[in-house]
């Protein structure tokens, strides 16, 4: 590979690391010289994060070295890491809001004076003198809270150079930062370069990375597919480095014609998170929903269900208008929505099997407002059967269940309500190859059935083997519409990146 | 270097905190002034001390009960601590009247250590949440406190001179009780104002998870305000057998609602995070002083704790008013503010 002159700061050299049976990453090697701005970049899942938490400390690698200053060390918690100056500045930065700048800089690390008593004043100047270095005027004794994201980061970015951070590693630091936020973080960065500062960016947005980075590295599928000076490189070339995959013929879609609209979005728009959102879903249809993580995908699905209210914009379902912020409504006009996160928002998971089945269907299984066991125990093993859920017995807790059979069971909750649109957002993440088709199978006979199926999902293949129609979200605006003929991989990563239309 | 400008976002901050402390200061003074023209008798020296001095015990509890309320937590078992304090101490004078006053008091405080061990560990070790805990010990506290006094009451004439000259005696025209109190509230406000231990409360208050990764030592530091809030309560339990000098397994009974109150009413926020020892003590100065204004104007016991209850609750609206008003014009002008 083609290694940086100067010896560099920090190496991960060959570097693995799994959970369970996922490998995240796959003999990964990186380099960080001093005073370079590195670029990592890679899709959704390509183990940006992971390689992010093994230089901060946070997983040990189960293979591979990390060498700093040349020398093998272990970090056995993120304070190691800290220790040998590492400093990682997440997306959205952990502040105490009670707390003044100062002290949230200067955090167990205070400056003393006599009786071991803080010194209060040499705390403040230290900061401002801190804020000097940066070029940026904030005031070291107003509380964190309120802070915007951009200003959390320089704090973060000031308490990374308290101790004398030789790495900095900043995780999407400009994705919520308006332009002149994102300037000003640039400035930052080239302050901390000129220092000798290793600065390593991840960023989705290429433009950024041209403009800021001399060096980058590309990861796909946990593997290390190319690393080098970005000079005389294309945004272009470097999205075919990202993706470069093939397609699997795991997707069964059926064939369907496309019915009467089902789901009409129109122009919604919720303040600061997505803007001015249009879009139909027919019956029989599926729409997929692309987008990197943060675009406002899972935000617009939020809001269609009435979870999140919306600053402006209407919806029609089945060509009535639907009362906006409220799931009941939503439900009522026949929508059903299997959310992100299934652990947290789409199952009461101490609850049992047949509990969760039941839980959107309370108001049909009861009688003068009284629950039936035996209707709820009937409606779980009928579709138990028709799902082939996996499970010792109904009255199992739902946490006992493995990842996919937990999704049929959302899946069960929703489509035992005949719904005549479903909602479902990263359907088979954490699922494994087997279930993930049984998933895939079954929202194509939803849609064959005619049912309005609208699928969020940051896993390309599967967008693309799904859906009849890709919509992409670029900073939650709506970029691009493609039919399933002209979708490919590379032009809905470049729609992702905020680069619709670019086709080469 | 250059110095920044004291921000507007700062000089709001600043503003709201000290209105804390100044509202309970114009809140005495309305219930004062008109008090005072009914009966002047109770602004004269005299009429002051007794204020001070039933506000004292509270004050004590309450600058105690701030250090573990700004990690997020409560410690509601604080008048049972002080029952069981009480108890012991006034046993150990009565069983030994030679016992020095100082040795004494540091058995009320040994009391309270032992009863804030027991909090802590099971907060920060067990992992239970603090007000199931201190419910818990709230009773068995007691329950031991009546175990050991049997029904037995110990008086005055049990208890040594030296003792009682403690709770009602004078220090340059000062309640010696008033002086202590000020001294617990100074040595607490020091501590959580100067100290990174003390400092590390706020935070572990402001963002648990945050704290963490800041390489905070959690449990430690919560048990250490148990510990602290145990061993002060301790200590208000021998103040209480000085001031009263009759004591039984009742003593202190209920206390711990008064003190939580104070805090609350002092701009302690509940779950965490901010809050001063000042502000906790000059809240039990007012719940107090209130409680002396309806006996001086003839107003039937009931409606104090109305009142009292009233108060709370309008302190609580009026904190997160200003909460929401602080969040808005931080957020407003968080970027370029100098």
């Amino acid at each position: 590979m083609d290694l940086p002159q100067e010896q560099p700061l920090v190496v991960l050299d060959r570097v693995s690391k799994s959970f369970g049976a996922v490998a995240a990453l796959t003999d990964v090697t990186l380099a960080l010289a001093p005073g370079e701005a590195h670029a990592l970049l890679g899709e959704n899942g390509a183990g940006k994060s992971t390689l992010i938490k093994t230089l901060a400390g946070v997983h040990r690698p189960d293979s591979g070295r990390v060498l700093v200053d040349g020398a093998e060390t272990r970090f056995s918690g993120p304070a190691d890491a800290r220790a040998a100056g590492i400093a990682v500045i997440y997306q959205e930065p952990m502040l105490f809001g009670d707390l003044s700048i100062a002290e949230n800089v200067y955090t167990g690390r205070q400056p003393l004076k006599t009786g071991r008593r803080i010194d209060t004043k040499a705390m403040h100047a230290h900061t401002a003198a801190l804020f000097d270095r940066l070029g940026v005027a904030l005031d070291p004794v107003r509380p964190a809270r309120g802070l915007s994201i951009a200003d959390q980061q320089v704090v973060e970015i000031a308490k990374a150079l308290s101790f004398d951070a030789r790495v900095v590693v900043m995780d999407e630091p400009t994705a919520a930062l308006s332009a002149r936020e994102v300037d000003r973080l640039f400035d930052v960065v080239k302050v901390l370069r000129a220092q000798g500062t290793a600065v390593l960016f991840v960023s989705h947005r290429l433009d950024e990375v041209f403009a800021l980075c001399q060096r980058a590295t590309v990861l796909r599928d946990g593997k290390h597919v190319w690393d080098g000076a970005l000079e005389g490189e294309t945004p272009d070339g470097l999205v075919r480095r990202m993706v470069g995959r093939e397609l699997s013929a795991l997707f069964p879609k059926q064939d369907t014609t496309a019915g009467e609209v089902l789901l009409d979005v129109r122009r919604l728009t919720r303040e600061g998170v997505f803007t001015d959102v249009s879009f139909q879903v027919r019956a029989g249809e599926i729409v997929g929903l692309s987008g990197l993580v943060g675009a406002g995908r899972s935000e617009v699905a939020r809001a269609v269900f009435g979870i999140d209210s919306v600053d402006a914009g209407e919806v029609r379902v089945n060509g009535k208008a639907l009362k906006l912020g409220s799931p009941t409504a939503a439900m009522a006009s026949g929508i059903g929505f299997v959310p992100e996160d299934r652990r947290q928002q789409g199952l009461v998971v101490d609850a049992s099997v047949e509990r969760n089945v039941a839980l959107a269907s309370l108001g049909r299984l009861s009688r003068f407002g009284l629950l039936s066991r035996g209707a709820e125990r009937r409606l779980a093993q009928d579709w138990a059967i028709k799902l082939s859920i996996k499970t010792a017995r109904l009255g199992a807790p739902a946490a006992t269940l493995s990842g996919g059979n937990q999704q049929k069971v959302v899946l069960a909750k929703w489509l035992s309500r005949r719904p005549s649109v479903l909602i479902v957002d990263e359907p088979t993440r954490g699922i494994d190859v087997g279930t993930k088709a049984e998933v895939h199978r079954l929202l194509s006979e939803l849609a064959g059935e005619g049912v309005a199926v609208l699928m969020i999902s940051s896993e390309l293949p599967e967008v693309l083997g799904m859906a009849d129609r890709v919509l992409v979200m670029h900073e939650g605006r709506l970029v691009d519409d493609i039919p399933r003929a002209d979708a490919t991989e590379e032009r809905v990563a470049l729609a992702a990146a905020g680069r619709p239309g670019v086709v080469s | 270097m250059t110095t920044v400008a004291p921000s507007r976002a700062r000089r709001i901050a600043d503003l709201v905190g000290r209105a804390r402390e100044l509202g309970i200061v114009v809140a005495l003074a309305l219930v004062i002034i008109p008090t005072a023209f009914v009966n002047p008798r109770f602004v004269e020296a005299q009429g002051i001390r007794d204020l001070l001095l039933n506000a004292s015990v509270v004050a004590v509890l309450a600058a105690g009960q701030t250090l573990v309320v700004v990690t997020r937590n409560v410690d509601l078992s604080v008048g049972s601590t002080l029952g069981l304090s009480a108890f012991l101490t006034a046993q150990t004078f009565a069983d030994h009247p030679d016992t020095p006053i100082v040795l004494g008091l540091l058995v009320g405080v040994g009391v309270g250590l032992v009863c804030g061990v027991v909090n802590g560990l099971l907060v920060a070790v067990g992992r239970v949440p603090s007000l199931v805990v201190t419910l818990g010990t709230l009773y068995v506290f007691r329950g031991v406190d009546f175990a050991l006094a049997q029904g037995t009451q110990i008086n005055a004439s049990n208890l040594p001179d030296e003792l009682l000259d403690l709770g009602n005696g004078r220090l340059f025209g000062v309640p010696v009780l008033v002086l202590i109190t000020l001294a617990v509230v100074a040595a607490a406000a020091l501590y959580l104002r100067s100290y990174r231990s003390g400092r590390d409360l706020y935070a572990i208050g402001s963002n648990p998870e945050a704290a963490v990764l800041a390489g905070i030592p959690v449990p430690r530091r919560v048990f250490t305000a148990f510990l602290l809030s145990g061993a002060v309560a301790g200590l208000a339990g021998a103040l209480w057998v000085a001031r009263y000098g009759t004591v039984d397994a009742a003593a202190g009974t209920g206390l711990e609602l008064q003190v939580v109150a104070a805090v609350v009413v002092g701009g302690v926020a509940i779950f965490g995070g901010s809050g001063t020892v000042v502000g906790a003590a000059l809240g039990a100065l007012l719940l107090g002083t209130i409680a002396s204004c309806l006996v001086v104007l003839r107003i039937p016991a009931f409606w104090q704790q109305a009142i009292s209850g009233a108060l709370l609750i309008g302190a609580i609206t009026v904190d997160r008013l200003l909460a929401l008003r602080l969040a808005r014009e931080l957020r407003g002008r968080s970027d370029h503010d100098a």
